[in-house]
């Protein structure tokens, strides 16, 4: 009766542009997972890394409209805001910034596939202004933060 | 710097040649001169390349060698797997919640739940 695990998500790294590929399928329609884009209540709830509480700040998903929310863990607070460029029936085009890096921005475009039989596959592609940017993002994994196995990178890359 | 070296590698591999290179040296170490074989460019191009990708830490040269074939350094490329593969679970995680709301979308959208005995068998 669940669902959860059922489906991998794919990432690919573009080799030629500085964008982020990535596609999931659920089982829910494609109202329902833009749904979940779209209520902050229901965003919140599943955006956050697992051990980190998201709080939303601001939130108006409407073309030309704007988010920000907060996610905490062990006191420490990591901001993202951003503008909803184009909300559409099955399409969310948006921008992303760590609020650490204000200078940086990402532009998200979410595509709701309809698969039928109640499924919908998400098509998100991150472009960034950079390989650099896009690499750094990758390599930090952005909201977890420095973890262990960063350090043994870290070690590893020393080596090199 | 872990940054900086990530960065060297992935726009090391964003020049189409250099990814040629890069897959040409997978199967085996070759010299500058044979890896410029297949390309319309020069040795001298092909040499410019080779540093590129050795700054990034994908090639190495041996110094000592008479021909000085070029070597892959696989270990590179499987640091950024790893690192891709961290983000992709990162991203799974927060889709298998996502899975977690939308079930719970599905049963507030269809309060009749438990379904009669003729939906279940039409829908199973």
């Amino acid at each position: 009766m669940t669902t959860t695990g059922r489906y991998q998500a794919t990432i690919e790294a573009d080799p030629n542009v500085p964008i982020v590929h990535m596609t999931r399928d659920f089982d829910a329609t494609p109202a329902q997972v833009m749904r979940a884009h779209t209520d902050p209540e229901l965003f919140a709830r599943w955006v956050g890394p697992n051990r980190m509480e998201t709080k939303i700040i601001d939130w108006d998903a409407t073309t030309g409209g704007r988010w920000r929310y907060v996610a905490s863990r062990d006191g420490e607070d990591y901001g993202f805001h951003g503008c909803f460029h184009e909300v559409g029936e099955d399409v969310i085009v948006q921008t992303f910034t760590f609020d650490g890096l204000p200078d940086d921005v990402a532009l998200e475009t979410l595509r709701f596939e309809d698969l039928g039989d109640g499924r919908t596959r998400l098509h998100a592609q991150s472009l960034v202004d950079s390989f650099e940017g896009r690499d750094q993002w990758l390599a930090s994994g952005m909201e977890t933060g420095v973890e262990e196995g960063y350090a043994k990178l870290d070690a590893l890359l020393a080596e090199l | 710097m872990a940054d900086d070296q990530l960065s060297r590698v992935f726009a090391a591999l964003a020049d189409p040649t250099r990814r040629g290179i890069v897959a040409r040296l997978a199967v085996g170490d070759a010299t500058v001169g044979e890896l410029a074989e297949p390309y319309d460019v020069s040795v001298q191009a092909v040499s410019k390349h080779i540093r590129v990708l050795s700054d990034a830490g994908l090639v190495s040269q041996r110094r000592d060698a008479q021909r000085r074939p070029c070597h892959l350094e696989a270990e590179v490329f499987d640091l950024m797997t790893k690192w891709i593969e961290r983000y992709r679970q990162q991203a799974q995680e927060r889709y298998e919640r996502l899975d977690a709301v939308l079930a719970e979308m599905r049963e507030d959208e269809q309060p009749t739940r438990p379904r009669h005995p003729e939906q279940g068998a039409a829908t199973s």
